[in-house]
C-alpha cells in the first residue's frame, strides 16, 4: 500500500531531511509514527499524500505517485492534520459537501462516532474548540472508510474521556484492508492501539517492527541494581533502573518510550 | 532485584480470558467474545487480539469454529489450572519463600495461610 525507495528530500536549501529512507507497509495494519521534534513525521505523511512532492517517483501510495493526486488516490486517503483551518459552516454542512467525495462514506458509522465522541451535528465548526473539532475531523475520517488513513498527533487537544473512546473507536471501525499510520509524540495515548512501530531518526528508519515482535525477543523490566551482562540500554527510574534485554518470549509489556530512547541513541536491535 | 513487571498485552488479555474462564463467567463450550467486540471495549488493536486468541487456540483452551467464533474448550479449566499452578511454583512460591525468610515469620503470624491449607486438605 506504501512503497518508498531511497527518498532524498530537502526544503529548499536547508539541511537533507530524508537520506536514501526506505521502507513499505501493507493493509491491515495502526502503525505508529514515532520521531523527535524536526525528525520530519509530517513532512513524511505530507509526501505520502501528495501534499509536497517526493523527487524521481520514489514514493508510492496505492500504486500511484501521491503527488499526481489523481482522483483514484484521493478518493481512498484521508489525512488529519495537526492544525487545521475549517471553513465556518455546520457541521452537518460540512458533511453534506465532503461526504460525496468518497464512495464508500458511512453516514450510520459517522453518526455513532458522532455520539460516542458527544459532537452535536448543529455545532458550527468554527465556534468549537480545538479539541471538538479534532473529534470531528477523526470521526469523519474513519467514516470515509478510505484504505489508507493518516493521522498527525489525533490526541492533542482531546479530552481524558476522549482519549479512551479515540482508541475504542480506531480499533473497532477499521477492516483488513484499511491502512492507518498515527504519527505522535503521545505514547501512552496509543500504546495498545498500534500494532506495528515506525521509527524515525536523522533521515531514515531505525526501526520497522511489530509490537508482538518487539514482545518475543526484548524484555522490559525494573531492577533495583544494574548488573553486568546483556543489557542493552537503561534509564534511572524512581524505583532504579528501567531496563531493555535481548530476551526470548519475556512476555514484559513493551516500554514503547524506553526502546524509543534506545533506538534514538543508536543501540543496535537486532 | 527484579519487580514484579506489568505483563506484556498479550498476557493481560490472555490472563483476563482465562480468569473468566474458572469463575464460570465464560462456561465451557461458550462462545467468547469476537475479535471486534474485544477490540472497541477495550480499545486495543484488533491484530493484538487476533495473537491473543491464536496463542489460546495453541494451548488448547479455546477452539476457532470457522466463520462463528472462538469457544471455550472442554479441557480448559484444567489447563488454565495447571498453568496457573506452574506460575505459582516458578514465580510466586519463590518469592514468598524470600518474604518468610528475610522477615523471619513464624507458624503463629502466619496462621491464616496454614488454616486454609488445612482446609483445602479437607475439601480435597
Amino acid at each position: 500500500m506504501i512503497e518508498i525507495n531511497n527518498l532524498n528530500f530537502k526544503y529548499g536549501k536547508q539541511a537533507k531531511l530524508f537520506n536514501e529512507l526506505s521502507f513499505s507497509e501493507e493493509a491491515g495494519s495502526i502503525v505508529g509514527l514515532l520521531g523527535k521534534n524536526g525528525a520530519g513525521k509530517s513532512t513524511l505523511l505530507k509526501l505520502l499524500t501528495g501534499l509536497l512532492a517526493a523527487p524521481n517517483n520514489s514514493i508510492q501510495t496505492l500504486g500511484d505517485n501521491p503527488f499526481k493526486r489523481l482522483p483514484r488516490f484521493l478518493e481512498e486517503v484521508y489525512f488529519v492534520p495537526e492544525e487545521y483551518e475549517l471553513p465556518a459552516v455546520k457541521i452537518s454542512e460540512f458533511i453534506q459537501a465532503n461526504a460525496q467525495f468518497y464512495p464508500r462514506f458511512d453516514n450510520e458509522k459517522l453518526h455513532q462516532i458522532m455520539i460516542d465522541f458527544e459532537l452535536d451535528p448543529k455545532s458550527r465548526l468554527s465556534k468549537m474548540s480545538y479539541g471538538q473539532r479534532k473529534k470531528f475531523l477523526i470521526a469523519f475520517a474513519l467514516s470515509t472508510n478510505c484504505k489508507l488513513l493518516v493521522l498527525d498527533e489525533p490526541t492533542n487537544g482531546l479530552d481524558i474521556p476522549s482519549k479512551a473512546v479515540f482508541r475504542k473507536v480506531v480499533a473497532s471501525s477499521l477492516s483488513d484492508d484499511q491502512l492507518v499510520l498515527i504519527s505522535t509524540h503521545q505514547v501512552k495515548d496509543i500504546e495498545n492501539l498500534i500494532d506495528k512501530l515506525l521509527i524515525l531518526d536523522k533521515g531514515c528508519i531505525k526501526m520497522h517492527s511489530s509490537i508482538w515482535e518487539i514482545s518475543e525477543n526484548y524484555s522490559f523490566t525494573t531492577v533495583s541494581q544494574l548488573t553486568e551482562g546483556e543489557i542493552l540500554y537503561s534509564e534511572v527510574a524512581p524505583s532504579g533502573y528501567k531496563v531493555l534485554k535481548k530476551a526470548k518470549r519475556a512476555n514484559t509489556n513493551v516500554d514503547i518510550e524506553l526502546l524509543f530512547n534506545a533506538v534514538t541513541q543508536g543501540v543496535t536491535l537486532n | 532485584m527484579e519487580f514484579k513487571d506489568t505483563k506484556g498485552i498479550f498476557q493481560q488479555i490472555a490472563d483476563n480470558i482465562c480468569d473468566k474462564i474458572i469463575s464460570g463467567e465464560f462456561p465451557v463450550g461458550s462462545k467468547i467474545p469476537s475479535v471486534r467486540e474485544q477490540a472497541a471495549a477495550m480499545g486495543v488493536n484488533q491484530n493484538t487480539i487476533m495473537r491473543t486468541y491464536m496463542e489460546l487456540q495453541r494451548d488448547n483452551i479455546i477452539s476457532n469454529q470457522r466463520g462463528i467464533g472462538f469457544f471455550v474448550t472442554e479441557s480448559a479449566p484444567q489447563k488454565i489450572i495447571n498453568m496457573r499452578k506452574e506460575e505459582f511454583f516458578d514465580v510466586h512460591l519463590p518469592e514468598f519463600m524470600r518474604q518468610v525468610k528475610l522477615l523471619n515469620l513464624t507458624k503463629d503470624e502466619l496462621k491464616p495461610l496454614l488454616d486454609q491449607l488445612n482446609e483445602n486438605h479437607e475439601n480435597k
